[in-house]
């Protein structure tokens, strides 16, 4: 990767390191190094790692293999990995499940919306930005553009629900046109457009910040040889600036396609009712709903895996993909 | 610049396009400012229409009037609230979890972040390798609510705080950071007689101090805003943070059949009161934000950058 991105540096951990000597490399020691030697020199580095460790197998890695209970017998106040194996009796159950594909499918609809209009709006409106000359008013469109980005899914939720109630802006102006209020959030028709929305609102200022950055990486030389080779601004955009950002483009894509399956279930559990599950339920509401609202809890943790695992491979299949054909990746 | 020949005699410092301003390149100008304010009107709004029906009267809210500037201005809605000891038991409640959250996070953030940092360490890529595995795989929420009742958290301040303590994003941001310190003053230090707890508190966190300060501002937003851990492990309405204090407002007027396991769901609130609420829930973000953006700038964009 040539550019870095928000969580480029993130994503390589290398293998982890063998005890025996492994053959020379480039950083010295770390290989050869016993690690009674590491210990008796480190340990305090070591204890200082104790309690971060604990958090994470604790509060990360028990809820992972807390997943058993997807094929287990649970009774809640009973033990924490179940009671007795069931097998594969509740991944049955979703399978064959209609309310399960239907929230699937609306996952799946819901998932790709975002990703059409929350990946590409943030690089339009990152280049309009990047042609503005004023400083002044390229910093006061970024300072307002970002600040809907650190308000509470409850605050948002709140105004979405306000500005699209039989009293609100969007009502007020259907009237003002001459049309009848429509009642938005009572029926099932309107929550996708009003979702997707929103979540442009929120995310589409902030989302600009790694272009920009990229943006100024690019190097000016090559736009004065394509202005003296004759090609305008938009030759310019299309043959010089995209392709500059694009190890940012690929990079976010594949970040995006991995948070494909967990569409913002905080949001949609904020803005959704019964009157819109036809539209609204994904498959996180819907988990939370057979657990948390009707107590089947291994039901549940089953469609939760099966979340999690979707997740994890359309990130892995996203990153090899494009590997193969753009040749950049997360690792 | 080398091919700069064909130019005007104007030294090609800044992009060409400063030189010559076609007519086509006018009107995208124009049209680009226009789409900009445009952006700007869009984002702004909302707040702009919360504020004003703060400010109104309930009638003139529920006939559809209130749009940019308040109908029927008073203040008695402010004064119902600042009156509402529910409301500030929520508000004191969200600022004791932020608090504790916060500095929490930042503590096991901090020390984690710094023992990642150091290259030498045996076992760092494991180290490493346990944190950012959980950015791509996680329990799920079924596990998590199971283990947090297990552990007796429900119902308690725990139960918050406890299981996001650490973001494995700004865990790596600070890695970075650290990582990009001099290595010559630790060395120095721990050659005068400091040991490694030394070194992190009395050399390593003094040089620190932006770095701390970005990701302090990072968690105590992230915790101020959070709501559906506590919506979640919380039964009693007394122990509600504000932002679900918020949430059973709103969907208490939204949603007849309200699919919260949450005690206290109010039904029909006036628009003017949730206004309020949302106001001055949001007030100590707008207020700080104009001041403290710069940071989180800086945060991400250390983020960014590759070790």
């Amino acid at each position: 990767m040539t550019t870095g991105t928000e969580q480029a540096h993130v994503v390589a951990p290398p293998p982890p390191p063998r005890r025996s000597a492994a053959p020379p490399r480039r950083r010295r020691r770390r290989s050869t190094t016993s690690w009674r030697t590491a210990l008796r020199r480190d340990w305090q580095l070591y204890t200082l790692a104790i309690v971060p460790l604990v958090f994470f197998l604790v509060f990360r890695y028990l809820p992972m293999l807390g997943n058993v209970i997807a094929f287990r017998r649970f009774v809640p106040g009973g033990d924490l990995f179940g009671e007795s194996w069931v097998g594969l009796r509740y991944v049955r159950m979703f399978f064959t499940d209609p309310s399960f594909w239907e929230v699937f499918g609306n996952t799946l609809v819901l998932g790709s919306l975002t990703l059409l209009f929350c990946f590409p709006l943030p690089i339009v409106l990152a280049l309009l930005l990047n042609e503005v000359r004023s400083r002044f008013f390229k910093r006061f469109v970024q300072t307002v553009s970002y600040l809907p980005h650190f308000l509470s899914l409850v605050i948002v939720a709140g105004m979405v629900l306000q500005l699209t109630s039989i009293e609100g802006t969007v009502n007020q102006l259907i009237r003002a046109v001459g049309g009848s209020p429509v009642a938005f959030m009572q029926g099932p028709d309107w929550f996708r457009s009003i979702y997707v929305s929103s979540e442009v609102w929120q995310t589409v200022g902030w989302g600009t910040i790694l272009y920009l950055a990229a943006l100024t990486t690019v190097d000016q030389q090559l736009y004065e040889a394509a202005e003296i080779d004759g090609a305008g601004r938009w030759k310019q955009t299309w043959h010089i600036t995209l392709p500059g950002i694009r190890p940012t483009m690929v990079t976010l894509l594949i970040l995006n396609t991995g948070t494909f399956t967990a569409v913002g279930f905080e949001k949609v559990l904020l803005l959704y009712n019964p009157l819109t599950y036809p539209t609204a339920d994904v498959i996180s509401t819907y988990l939370y709903r057979v657990g948390m609202v009707s107590n089947n809890f291994s039901y549940a943790a089953a469609i939760g895996l099966f979340e999690s695992v979707i997740g994890l491979t359309l990130i892995l299949s996203a990153n090899a993909i494009s590997r193969r054909t753009v040749g950049t990746s997360l690792w | 610049m080398v091919t700069a020949g064909p130019l005007p005699p104007k030294p090609a410092v800044t992009r060409p396009t400063r030189v010559r301003d076609t007519r086509g390149r006018r009107i995208f100008r124009v049209v680009n400012t226009i789409v900009l304010l445009g952006v700007v009107a869009v984002t702004l709004y909302p707040f702009v229409n919360v504020v004003a029906q703060s400010f109104s009267d309930e009638q003139a809210i529920r006939e559809g009037r209130v749009n940019l500037v308040p109908r029927g201005f008073n203040l008695d809605t402010y004064e119902i609230i600042a009156a509402d000891p529910v409301f500030w038991n929520s508000y004191l409640n969200t600022v004791v979890y932020t608090v504790t959250a916060t500095l929490i996070s930042m503590v096991l953030t901090t020390t984690y972040a710094y023992v990642l940092s150091k290259r030498h360490l045996k076992g760092r890529n494991l180290l490493v390798g346990v944190a950012v595995f959980t950015m791509f795989f996680n329990g799920g929420l079924i596990p998590n609510y199971v283990l947090v009742s297990e552990l007796g958290m429900k119902n308690t301040i725990w139960a918050v705080v406890l299981p996001n303590a650490i973001s494995v994003f700004n865990l790596l941001v600070m890695k970075a950071f650290f990582e990009s310190l001099p290595k010559e003053l630790e060395e120095a230090a721990s050659i005068d007689g400091l040991n490694t707890y030394g070194v992190l508190l009395r050399i390593v966190l003094p040089l620190s101090r932006a770095v701390i300060a970005t990701m302090v501002l990072f968690y105590a937003v992230a915790n101020w805003n959070s709501w559906f851990s506590a919506f979640l492990y919380f039964d009693r309405a007394d122990l509600f943070p504000v932002t679900v204090y918020l949430r059973n407002m709103i969907s208490g007027a939204t949603t007849a059949a309200s699919v919260g396991s949450s005690a206290g769901d109010e039904a029909q609130v006036s628009s003017n009161i949730k206004s309020v609420t949302m106001v001055l829930t949001v007030l100590p973000i707008i207020g700080v934000y104009p001041f403290v953006q710069r940071y989180f700038l800086s945060g991400v964009m250390l983020g960014a950058v590759k070790q």
